[in-house]
């Protein structure tokens, strides 16, 4: 399965992606999706000690709805589950004394939208770093809405085996859902319009730093 | 009695060093007067005001396809866009199907373009049987039914002793031998002149000493046998530089160079485009210049076309398997005329490139506007901007570089023996 | 960071970052490669044509491996021979192709510029796959994709290119690739083979590439020694006297390696002939990096054709306005 064969050696130390703050990936990335975040002003929903709050809860939730913790798997998706992750892993080595796999799995390749610019957005890193096989795997985003990043997140996950179980985690549940998909563990639930754009901002090379979750008022995609 | 008079024009005849604005009088397809107001009754009044009067256009190099490759051209469409170019007479060259290596071909030539151009043709007949460099035709005979000059042209002649005695003979009949100097050992498969274009572009380099080593080889056996050569679309500088010395030593050698290898160079090859394969290949900026000097101080006498059509899909092959030429009819005289406004070459000059020279390395009529001479003239306005649509022209062919350029400088009127053939509004006048 | 051109004609036209962005995402791709299913669902529903007028099995099988992986639908269009033999023109056959609507078309022919002139008149985003002594972008890209993965940085390091110059497109791809991210570049091979003015394809840096005809002195010092492939046909006419004095005196083995730094990389597009561009010994083991190669060679081309799918859907550009 999964092995150490999909560990990147060489790129860490090299390639520019990793190297450049994942702040400002994400916002290049924001751009190429046609989003404008400079077109409205950013509102704080969540400051950074809501958020460990809320990631506290949920390890704490995760443990009590757990059989056997030993075979949770955190899988964070790029870019702003990856910290929200770590952080739920550390969370439960400090509640409970397990020790988590945490994985990075980019949806990128499996989702669903029809391409209405001609530009393919740029892929995001996959680190799976042992089998999910007959784990209890949890999807970690920071944002859940629509469910087709969720959908894209477990379409890819099958392919890297087969979990026991697959649960969702989401520090914010924005609602919109457009796929029967439920969020089993949600930070925050805030109801926002559908041309709201609602981010995690953080430094993914620095865990300790503040994060905060922002709204630009009009700055999504509009349908 | 026909009487035609262009009015008001400013004329220019390099023949006679005139450039002045005048009238220009024809009666029964000879100019009658030239003079500053001529006053007549009863003549069709072409107004010149404006325009550019000169010589009928000469050209020393054309491929009318006919007969055998009637799909490019024939010699009726070769002769319209010859006349909407302001070419009076063209040179054809032998290398139809079958070829002009036999008396019959060069009557038959010239029996089409008096039905059916409504141009002068003059057939350049094959220097050998075939085109295959080894026997050559008979001269004598080929004189006779109306060839002008001889030559085997893109068939290069490789074989030293047959291009000696090709010399010799033609020489004896009194005609000038034209030659496609190239080496075609060193041409080899060469498609782009060789330098860091084709370097770049991936494509076999034709390099330009293939056309310098036979220059220097044909220059030397026409010095040995006092034959007159005529050196085909000189192409580089080393060309133009063993001309030029050879003209100093008394060498009889006359040359002509194209629109093409005066103007661009092979960095137009970028694109893969091919209408910008010709033979010689388009050269280096450096040679462009050397081939402008030529122009100007003489070394090269005439401007030639070498009007080569092809059909569309021929041309929409593999570079390597294109066939090279493009048109040159119609776009000739606003190509040249860039020279002219860049201030490269005086309009005596520029004119005389493609009126009396050419007359004179032919020994053709025409090229001068002096009373007597043949009512050959061309009107133009140099000035006038258009754009160009091979689709709109009169070749059969499309292959051009300038397709859907725009372009300064358009004939107006074209008179051949003093009648008005073309005009810039009604078309050609089919003979 | 977008991927500029709509279709991959050329290294020479792409920008820095575009190389960039292609070598981000076949590192992406590299571990698609490596899962149990090595598939994504991306290019679901999408045609890509194989257009091999040269045959290649090589090239060809590693583009068909890649469409695959992205699960694109690929059509091998095998169409030997030029268009004099046929008598059909290859803007002929483009244009029916056109009309079947391919998403991706990749193209191989044997005479430099078929792939521009098809993507002319295509639709589609055409990927050129070798054109003739031209060029050949994504071997390029994978071997700067291999060499970034041995020496971590392009830039600052000797790659000499060693062999038949004059026929190569993968050296002029090279060239420009190397150039683009600051190495310098080395042209190694004998007089007969060198065209010229090799030394001004580098483009903005000025210099970059040198000329030697000595094998000692053009890998001195050199990370990256990449061989050539020698056409056979070379020794029949007037450009080489011999395979034997040829792989006396530009072939690759043990004992020349020491010239190089003592841990370069020994590189080749591949087929080698083995013994005359390089030695036995060198083709299989360290340091030779010709499996690498091939395998970066499905991630790179899985990368390119990932980033070109999205122009597939934009609509045909105007027919090419001169002037």
């Amino acid at each position: 399965m999964a092995t150490r064969d999909t560990e990147l050696p060489a790129l860490p130390a090299t390639a520019p992606v990793v190297a450049a703050p994942r702040v400002a990936a994400s916002l290049t990335a924001d751009v190429a999706r046609g989003l404008n975040p400079g077109a409205a002003a950013a509102q704080v929903l969540l400051d950074d000690a809501a958020i460990r709050r809320a990631l506290l809860r949920i390890a704490h939730e995760i443990i009590e709805r757990s059989a056997d913790p030993t075979r949770l798997y955190l899988v964070g998706i790029p870019n702003g589950g990856v910290p929200l992750a770590r952080q739920i892993a550390h969370n439960l080595r400090e509640v409970a004394a397990v020790s988590v796999v945490v994985g990075v799995l980019d949806t990128t390749l499996y989702r669903d939208d029809r391409l209405s610019s001609a530009v393919r957005p740029r892929l995001r890193r996959t680190e799976m770093p042992s089998a999910v096989d007959d784990r209890q795997v949890i999807l970690v985003d920071d944002v859940a809405s629509t469910g087709r990043t969720i959908r894209a997140a477990m379409d890819a996950l099958m392919d890297f085996g087969r979990p026991r179980a697959v649960q969702v985690a989401a520090l914010v549940d924005r609602g919109h859902r457009e796929l029967p998909i439920r969020v089993d563990y949600v930070g925050k639930n805030i109801p926002t319009a559908r041309d709201d754009l609602v981010k995690l901002q953080s430094d993914a090379d620095a865990p300790e730093s503040a994060m905060q979750v922002v709204l630009l008022r009009g700055a999504g995609e509009a349908r | 009695m026909t009487r035609l008079l262009i009015r008001g024009g400013r004329v220019l005849d390099p023949a006679s060093e005139r450039d002045e604005r005048a009238d220009l009088l024809i009666e029964d397809g000879r100019i009658a007067a030239l003079d500053a107001a001529i006053e007549t009754r009863d003549a069709e009044v072409v107004d010149a005001q404006g325009l550019w009067v000169t010589p009928g256009f000469i050209d020393l190099h054309a491929h009318l396809r006919d007969p055998g490759q009637e799909y490019k051209e024939d010699i009726a469409s070769g002769g319209r866009a010859a006349a909407a170019g302001g070419f009076t007479t063209v040179a054809c060259m032998a290398n139809t199907d079958p070829v002009n290596d036999d008396p019959a071909v060069t009557r038959y030539v010239l029996g089409r373009a008096l039905q059916h151009a409504p141009v002068r043709v003059a057939p350049v007949a094959a220097a050998t049987r075939g085109l295959e460099g080894r026997v050559m035709t008979e001269m004598a005979a080929l004189v006779d039914a109306g060839a002008v000059a001889f030559s085997d042209d893109g068939n290069t002649i490789m074989d030293g002793e047959v291009q000696r005695r090709v010399l010799e003979y033609a020489k004896m009949v009194g005609k000038a031998v034209s030659v496609h100097a190239e080496d075609r050992t060193l041409v080899k498969d060469g498609v782009v002149n060789e330098g860091p274009i084709s370097t770049r572009l991936g494509l076999p380099g034709n390099p330009s000493v293939a056309e310098t080593i036979n220059v220097a080889r044909d220059i030397a056996l026409a010095e040995m046998t006092g034959a007159h050569l005529h050196v085909a679309h000189v192409s580089t500088a080393g060309a133009v530089g063993l001309i030029r010395e050879a003209r100093a030593r008394g060498v009889q050698v006359t040359a002509e160079v194209t629109p093409h290898h005066l103007t661009l160079c092979d960095d137009m090859t970028l694109g893969y485009d091919t209408n910008t394969k010709m033979a010689p290949p388009l050269r280096s900026a450096r040679d462009v210049e050397a081939c402008v000097e030529g122009l100007c101080d003489g070394s090269l006498d005439a401007i030639a076309t070498d009007h080569a059509p092809h059909a569309v899909y021929e041309k929409e092959v593999e570079f390597s398997a294109a066939p090279p030429g493009i048109l040159g009819f119609e776009t000739a005289l606003p190509v040249v005329l860039e020279l002219l406004r860049a201030g490269r070459i005086a309009p005596l000059a520029l004119v005389a490139a493609l009126t009396c020279n050419p007359a004179r390395v032919f020994q053709l009529e025409g090229g001068r506007l002096a009373r007597g001479a043949v009512g050959d003239v061309t009107l133009f306005d140099p000035e006038r901007e258009w754009r160009y649509d091979p689709a709109q022209g009169y070749s059969k062919s499309r292959n051009s570089p300038w397709a859907g350029k725009k372009l300064k400088g358009r004939v107006v009127a074209t008179i051949v023996a003093g009648e008005l053939v073309y005009h810039v509004d009604r078309g050609v006048r089919d003979p | 960071m977008t991927f500029n051109c709509r279709s991959l004609l050329s290294i020479e036209e792409l920008s820095r970052d575009d190389i960039e962005l292609v070598l981000e995402t076949a590192w992406r791709m590299k571990e698609v490669g490596q899962r149990e299913v090595k598939k994504v669902p991306t290019l679901r529903g999408r045609t890509v044509v194989n257009l091999f007028f040269e045959p290649s099995t090589r090239t060809r099988t590693s583009f068909e491996i890649a469409a695959k992986r992205l699960s694109a639908d690929l059509v091998n269009f095998s169409a030997s021979g030029s268009s004099l033999s046929k008598r059909e023109s290859i803007l002929d056959t483009a244009k029916t192709l056109d009309a079947m609507d391919p998403d991706l078309v990749v193209v191989r022919h044997q005479v430099a510029g078929v792939p521009k002139r098809i993507a002319d008149v295509l639709a589609a985003p055409v990927i050129n796959a070798g054109d003739g002594a031209h060029e050949h972008p994504t071997q390029a890209l994978l071997d700067l994709m291999t060499v970034r993965e041995e020496k971590g940085e392009i830039a600052g390091l000797t790659v000499a290119i060693i062999g038949d110059i004059a026929h190569s497109r993968v050296a002029r791809s090279n060239i420009h690739a190397f150039s683009k991210l600051g190495a310098s570049v080395r042209v190694v091979g004998p007089a007969t083979l060198v065209p010229p003015d090799i030394e001004r394809l580098g483009g903005a840096a000025a210099g970059a590439v040198k000329v030697f005809h000595s094998l000692r002195e053009g890998i001195e010092g050199a990370d990256v020694l990449m061989a050539l492939r020698i056409q056979r046909e070379r020794f029949a006419g007037a450009l080489l006297p011999s395979v034997r004095e040829y792989a006396a005196t530009f072939g690759l083995d043990r004992a020349r390696l020491r010239f190089a730094q003592d841990d370069a990389i020994v590189m080749h597009p591949g087929p080698v002939n083995r013994g005359v561009e390089l030695a036995h010994e060198l083709t299989d083991h360290r340091p030779s990096v010709i499996l690498d190669q091939v395998r970066n060679g499905v991630a790179l081309r899985m990368a390119v054709l990932y980033l070109l799918s999205g122009r597939s859907s934009l609509p045909a550009p105007p027919e090419a306005q001169s002037e």
